[in-house]
């Protein structure tokens, strides 16, 4: 039993931090998100050069062979800045999904794009009705000679409007909501057929409907096949969980600091309000969430790794406790800040927006309490 | 005891029904009090001035209806079912009252006829950066120059300023002795040179709140309220009736019964959300609370209709009053998934605005994220129970 980081862990959590704390301050994160991309190409740029996009990649193409350790050092310092640039769906969602089950020839074609920072991608597997059950599906795949053609539309693709390349879940065989028959294909965004309505996200970011109409791709742009589809993207958003949770410690984090900060130095009635004992309970109370979350985040990250029945188990687990607990502290954050917690001028109120979609992302509470009762 | 209504008021909830029915705007059935124009918010207000019902609360003599304690209650569930946007509050709920218990002729006569007709827009400066839970601690000051009051300072979370035409606002008019005994009510005019107000966005991204900066702005002396000093009791008087109403049982009701509605529409794993267990026994619990709040209220009510004015107990209503309302703005959030998530605030929302995902989940998260106000406004709840500790339980 071992909580400690590697020095390379360390070293890469100050890259991290120092980065976001010189580059990603709350005034330029709000340039960002409000420009016309929502998003800054110059960071994602200096993300490559830094590495960041190398972490969880083999030695042999051009990757760190980093694992989700390294990935959760990183996301959870992405969480304090509120960073939107897509590192997780470009390297934690699809470069896993490639990374673990790619073709040698797809990952020869697609990873340098991913490393050198070329070519953001997004995940689109969510459709209208699917709600949090990745296994319903109705978009369609239907093989046509050498090649399938995809119909459909996804539903809240995150980073989808920066992306250049998709991983789409379809149907290639069976029922709306049989396991089997799920194929994951690799989908050009500019490819014919492709179509996209792109929008702001409560959080900052940004997500696309994703229209696919008689979009043509080759059978070569299959990942895995129709058998394994549903396990690899199960897998695959099990380490997107892994992420979240990483990024919500780093909101937490802040909230946490910022909310002590504030009742320490406000003052009301001749005192600072961080005198009253019914705050002081509150703020252990957000304390002792915190640190749930850090340790069902460090369990989750290490047991990614591990059998699937105890790598579900651990990633519903923890996202429930990241659910509650986040949901808990951002409120509170904002309570106890008073009318200014209120404010877009504030950045409480971010941290706790982005909180509140991670509670949802990747399917809310109650989904994951009934997926580890089950596991 | 008798949970049921007489039928006399019965009767007058059927009429009053009816006339909500045929004479709300058409165009603003089922619009939410969000960014709306002035006239918007005006339009029923001017509608219920015609009809003599703009202030059920106020005595007759200055233009209230004379109706019961229940009739009243009657009214407000009835205009809360439909989903009415009341008339503002400011006016009507909060500064009428005082003008019509502390003010002399002269502003009876031209306060009260203004917020009837809707025709004055009023804003309440009251909280100030430095004096929020601490009310007593503003520092907005006036000092007398003549005939006139010249006021500096800078008042926050002024609701609804953009539209106002005049404030009532706590100014300090001595600083000597405790800080509840230097405060005065003035009336200020909104058009006075040395006025500016700067809108404050919030998280959901509407313009509701304001700051007002006021530099050298003078105001007659005339504009007094009651006597110099002696302001804050006329706050305090204030500040009980804006708790009065804050229960806001039947808007709950309303909105769970939308949560219901969408509980209907949404699908996991191809059954309707309802019939989840898990979620249909949220809803349950909700309704269970709101029975109690609203039983609590009915209970208020009666003793008040008995001549016993609504006492410290109020802060009960509004704190499990705002507390039921956010629990319903966050579960209607986790009702419609990932559609909870997609932003487009209504000040960003061009001509060719599309809605994305289905027609119920558009703006549940805004409102959810706005609802967060209502547990530090009004007196924040940790307040409230500071309230029921000192004055109800003597701790």
């Amino acid at each position: 039993m071992d909580f400690s980081f590697t020095e390379e862990q360390t070293l890469l959590r100050n890259m991290v931090q120092s980065f976001v704390q010189d580059n990603y301050d709350f005034d330029s994160r709000m340039k960002i998100i409000r420009s016309e991309e929502g998003m800054s190409r110059d960071i994602w740029g200096q993300f490559a050069e830094l590495g960041l996009l190398a972490a969880p990649f083999s030695e042999d193409m051009g990757g760190l062979d980093g694992g989700p350790i390294e990935i959760m050092v990183i996301m959870e310092e992405l969480g304090r800045g509120l960073v939107v640039e897509p590192y997780l769906p470009t390297v934690v969602l699809c470069g896993g999904i490639l990374n673990r089950h790619g073709s040698a020839a797809q990952k020869e074609a697609n990873l340098a794009g991913i490393i050198g920072g070329e070519n953001i991608w997004a995940l689109a597997y969510s459709e209208p009705q699917s709600r949090f059950n990745p296994a319903d599906v109705l978009t369609s795949a239907k093989a046509d000679g050498d090649n399938y053609v995809l119909n459909g539309t996804k539903a809240v693709v995150a980073g989808a409007p920066w992306a250049d390349k998709l991983i789409v879940s379809a149907r290639i065989s069976g029922e709306q909501r049989d396991r089997n028959g799920i194929g994951l294909f690799i989908v050009d965004k500019s490819a014919a057929g492709v179509s996209t309505q792109d929008y702001p996200t409560v959080d900052g970011n940004r997500a696309s409907e994703v229209t696919l109409e008689n979009v043509s791709v080759s059978a070569d742009a299959l990942i895995g096949d129709a058998a394994t589809g549903i396990s690899i993207l199960e897998e695959a958003l099990d380490h997107g969980i892994g992420a979240v949770c990483a990024e919500a410690l780093g909101h937490m984090k802040s909230l946490n600091d910022a909310t002590v900060e504030y009742c320490k130095t406000r003052k009301q009635f001749g005192v600072p309000i961080g005198s009253f004992q019914v705050l002081q309970h509150r703020m252990v109370d957000m304390f002792m969430e915190y640190e749930q979350s850090v340790s069902m985040t460090y369990m989750v990250n290490m047991k990614l790794v591990e059998g699937e029945d105890e790598r579900k188990k651990a990633a519903s687990g923890a996202k429930v406790q990241i659910g509650k607990s986040g949901r808990f502290v951002g409120q509170e954050a904002v309570q106890l800040h008073g009318g200014m917690g209120m404010t877009e001028e504030l950045n409480v109120g971010h941290y706790f927006k982005r909180l509140t979609v991670i509670d949802t992302q990747f399917g809310n509470v109650d989904h994951h309490l009934k997926r580890f009762a089950a596991a | 005891m008798d949970v049921n209504f007489a039928p006399k008021d019965e009767a007058f909830r059927a009429e009053v029904r009816s006339f909500i029915e045929e004479n709300y705007p058409k165009h603003l059935v089922g619009v939410d009090r969000g960014d709306l124009s002035k006239e918007d918010f005006l339009a029923w207000h001017k509608i219920l001035h015609t009809k003599g019902w703009v202030a059920p609360s106020w005595p007759e003599e200055y233009g209230g209806t004379g109706w019961s304690v229940t009739q009243k209650y009657i009214w407000n569930e009835e205009s809360a079912a439909f989903g009415t946007i009341p008339p503002l509050p400011f006016g009507v709920a909060m500064l009428g009252p005082v003008i019509y218990t502390f003010g002399n002729q002269e502003q009876k006569d031209w306060v009260l006829p203004g917020i009837l007709s809707g025709e004055t827009w009023w804003c309440q400066g009251y909280s100030e950066p430095g004096a929020g839970s601490d009310l007593a601690g503003l520092k907005t000051k006036a000092e007398r120059d003549g005939d006139d009051y010249i006021v500096n300072g800078h008042k926050i979370w002024t609701t609804l300023a953009q539209h106002a035409d005049w404030m009532f606002c706590l100014v300090r008019t001595a600083s000597e002795g405790k800080p509840q005994e230097g405060i005065s009510f003035l009336l200020i005019d909104m058009n006075t040179p040395g006025i500016e107000v700067k809108p404050i966005i919030t998280i959901d991204g509407g313009h509701e709140v304001n700051e007002v900066f006021l530099t050298d702005v003078r105001v007659p002396a005339k504009h007094l309220v009651g006597e110099e000093n002696k302001g804050w009791t006329i706050a305090k008087f204030l500040l009980g009736n804006e708790r009065s109403g804050i229960a806001g049982v039947a808007r709950s009701k309303k909105a769970i019964d939308r949560l219901r509605e969408i509980a209907r529409g949404e699908m996991e794993d191809g059954a309707p959300l309802i019939d989840s267990a898990d979620f249909a026994r949220k809803i349950a619990e909700l309704e269970v609370d709101l029975t109690a709040l609203e039983y609590t209220e009915l209970r208020t009510l009666a003793s008040e209709s008995k001549g016993q004015g609504p006492g410290p107990e109020s802060s009960i209503l509004k704190i499990k009053g705002t507390e039921i309302q956010q629990r319903v703005t966050e579960l209607t959030m986790e009702a419609v998934g990932n559609y909870a998530s997609p932003w487009v605030p209504q000040l960003d929302r061009g001509d060719n605005y599309l809605s994305i995902g289905p027609d119920y989940a558009e703006g549940v998260s805004q409102n959810y994220f706005n609802n967060r106000k209502t547990s530090i406004y009004g007196g924040s709840n940790e307040i409230q129970r500071n309230i029921i500790a000192k004055m109800v339980l003597g701790l």
